[in-house]
């Protein structure tokens, strides 16, 4: 879209930015990076009231040209036209919050003095109403210099009268260039904006109504906890609940896909590669889809109203003891769906140590790709006995596996906070912003650009991954009587990685399944299936039955128990990989990710395997 | 007193902020949140159920969350007048 006038959106966090720039652009908004640094460039077409199309950039919210973290430091370098892969903005939209105008307009007083054309909008008006406050617009349009509009993004109040003066503030500039005023301190700025707020509010009566009685609740140390608890469990209901429906779908059509591919093509290479690698490869993973959105909607929903940040507030005590910030929450819970989306989340913590660290131990979460592996191993090795009443000893170890993650998730917290990612705690300081209720449609935006972000995922990299375990477990092609696994690259792979698990207890199936098991732990389970099928070619019998009843027969409890082990902490997942390389900016941090898991679940499962074999267990 | 002693929902100013306690960038955080000497403050929650969490506080016309060491930073002075702008 370059050519076009550029129009750069820009305010404090809080101000309604977002809802602005849906409002403005509608769903043609194109997300994109800013070469060199992870913050995401958001782009839409914005039209003029004479059809003009320009294009309006949405830049990180921030509190002053003064940056404290990399998005900020875009929103400056873009403004101030030193950003690469940016033009300089040919007008800029000041957004404000109409009832926190002191705070705000201290920055807008910082943009205007830039010289370049600008508007003002005064937005979430509507609010401020509702909390008792009245400002008139003309008189703050005249102490600022510059046009300011009255809006509301979420009920689309005021924007084709922002458009107008838009149009009318690019048509009088172009061509020049006026004048940057002088650079003013900051307590200067400060007392001028109180100045004209002060000058701008026709009638006020101080209160948050709303908010501080929700809040009331929301952060009462008993009354929040439960609210908090009550949510997440809501939640995790919702991912798995709702999910059901839609994963049978998926699965139905991965499944008629394939047997369509299979009545139509001739049993060979081609075949194979279609069903085997593409369909069933990608298909497994295009399953989590439905969670993922259900997860994402949740999150939405929770960052939209405003009370995100009051769950961060609630568990920031306990965060804090183990060097993280409460920001550091809200990531953390979303990886026990997917550690993609939550790692993904961590943009939001502004301390770059803070974040590393939270990237870090995301994959300790237990994610929704370990339940298939727990559920089979579980149901094959431990009985269904109850412990005490109501307890039962599957579900217990289950639990433990849960714990495990996450106690193993706060211990290398601590020790990377005192090694690696060592420094002063970025601490938690944040604006509590008023209670809201969002527009349906931009959180459906939201999970949109998020789904198709998903699946453009599955689309290249996992695609790519599953081909590579396609071609290693089909070649070179085994002759007449000789096992296909076992002739394969993968399988001497796998005879080779045997060396090196073989004193914790794991054997030849186990190596093999792990190899495939990288792109996607569940896959793990579906391979121990293969290679256990392979193996009962020849007698009937055995094939009738179960994979857990073959596990059962082939392996001892002790290496069992430390296969469990294993998968708690191994970063068996190429996506989790991929996405951490992209949120870092290079392969330093994934691959010692990926060091330190591996390091963590081979002691792991050794310490269980020489513990269980000790007590007798196998 | 200091705000980490300020009885919840009691109107206070700001009477002095001990900058060297806090970091450049919390610091400057604090400022642009409207925190200064004058500022009209309201500690509103206290967070974590042993009291050591952090602390809510209404800070001009905002809500700011900050943590304990933050809040023991900044000195207040009750009173419904003595705004030193």
């Amino acid at each position: 879209m370059t050519g076009l006038p550029l129009i750069a959106l820009v305010g404090n966090p809080n101000a309604g930015k977002s809802a602005l720039f849906n409002a403005l652009t509608g769903a043609r908004q194109k997300l994109g990076n800013y070469p060199g640094v992870t913050v995401e460039r958001k782009a839409g077409r914005l039209s003029l009231s004479d059809g003009r199309p320009t294009e309006l950039v949405d830049l990180p919210g921030t509190y002053s040209l003064n940056p404290t973290s990399p998005d900020e430091q875009v929103t400056r370098d873009v403004i101030l036209g030193k950003q690469m892969g940016e033009r300089l903005p040919d007008a800029l939209v000041v957004v404000v919050d109409a009832s926190n105008l002191d705070n705000h307009l201290r920055f807008a007083l910082e943009l205007i003095a830039l010289g370049l054309p600008t508007v003002v909008a005064l937005n979430m008006v509507d609010l401020a109403t509702r909390d008792g406050l009245e400002l008139d617009a003309a008189v703050l349009s005249r102490e600022l210099g510059v046009p300011v509009i009255p809006t509301v993004a979420v009920r689309r109040r005021g924007l084709d009268h922002l458009r107008t003066e838009l149009e009318e503030a690019l048509g009088a500039q172009a061509g020049k260039v006026r004048a940057a005023g002088e650079a003013r301190g900051f307590d200067a700025l400060r007392g001028e904006a109180r100045r004209i707020a002060q000058a701008a509010i026709v009638r006020e009566t101080p209160s948050r109504r709303l908010t501080a009685a929700v809040d009331r609740v929301a952060l009462h140390p008993v009354s929040g906890l439960l609210l908090l608890l009550g949510l997440l469990f809501v939640m995790f209901q919702a991912v798995y609940a709702w999910s059901e429906a839609p994963i049978a779908m998926i699965e139905g059509f991965v499944g008629s896909a394939s047997d369509a591919v299979t009545a139509a093509l001739p049993d060979g290479l081609l075949r194979s590669f279609l069903v085997d690698g593409v369909i069933n490869g990608v298909g497994s993973v295009i399953v989590f889809l439905p969670q993922i959105l259900i997860l994402f909607f949740f999150i939405l929903m929770l960052e939209a109203t405003g009370y995100m940040v009051r769950a961060a507030f609630m568990m920031d005590g306990l965060m804090a003891r183990v060097g993280l910030s409460g920001r550091a929450f809200i990531p953390l819970l979303s990886s026990f769906a997917c550690a993609v989306p939550g790692i993904m989340a961590t943009r939001t913590i502004s301390d770059p140590k803070d974040r590393l660290t939270t990237i870090l131990i995301a994959p300790l979460m237990t994610c929704s790709a370990r339940l298939p592996v727990y559920a089979v191993i579980i149901g094959a090795f431990i009985p269904a006995r109850a412990v005490t009443l109501g307890i039962g000893l599957q579900g217990l170890v289950l639990f433990c596996l849960y714990i495990s993650g996450i106690v193993g998730a706060m211990l290398a917290a601590l020790l990377l906070r005192k090694t690696v990612t060592k420094g002063a705690s970025g601490g938690f300081l944040m604006e509590m912003p008023k209670y809201q209720w969002p527009r349906p449609q931009d959180i459906l935006l939201g999970l949109w650009q998020r789904a198709i972000i998903f699946l453009k995922r599955a689309g290249t990299i996992i695609f790519a991954s599953t081909v590579i375990l396609w071609l290693l477990l089909s070649f070179p092609k085994a002759p007449e009587g000789v096992s296909q696994v076992n002739h394969s690259i993968a399988g001497r792979i796998a005879n080779g990685l045997n060396v090196v698990l073989e004193p914790i207890g794991f054997n030849r199936d186990i190596s093999l399944a792990l190899i495939p098991a990288m792109a996607a732990r569940e896959v793990a389970v579906s391979a121990l299936a293969t290679v256990y099928s392979l193996d009962a070619d020849e007698d009937e019998a055995k094939l009738e039955r179960s994979l857990g009843e073959r596990l059962k027969d082939s392996w001892p409890l002790p290496t069992a128990l430390a296969f469990l082990a294993w998968f708690v902490f191994a970063p068996q997942c190429i996506s989790t990989i991929a996405v951490t390389r992209r949120e870092t900016n290079g392969w330093k941090w994934p691959l010692f990710m990926v060091g330190y898991l591996f390091v963590l679940a081979y002691v792991a499962a050794g310490i269980t395997f020489w513990t269980a074999t000790a007590l007798g267990l196998g | 007193m200091r705000l980490t002693d300020l009885p919840l929902r009691q109107p206070a100013y700001v009477d002095l902020v001990d900058w060297n306690a806090l970091s450049a960038s919390d610091g400057q955080r604090l400022r642009e949140f409207g925190l200064c000497e004058g500022a009209s403050v309201e500690a509103l929650h206290h967070g974590g159920l042993l009291g050591r969490g952090p602390i809510a506080c209404r800070v001009g016309r905002m809500t700011v969350a900050m943590r304990r060491a933050h809040a023991a930073a900044i000195t207040v002075r009750t009173g419904p007048e003595g705004a030193v702008a």
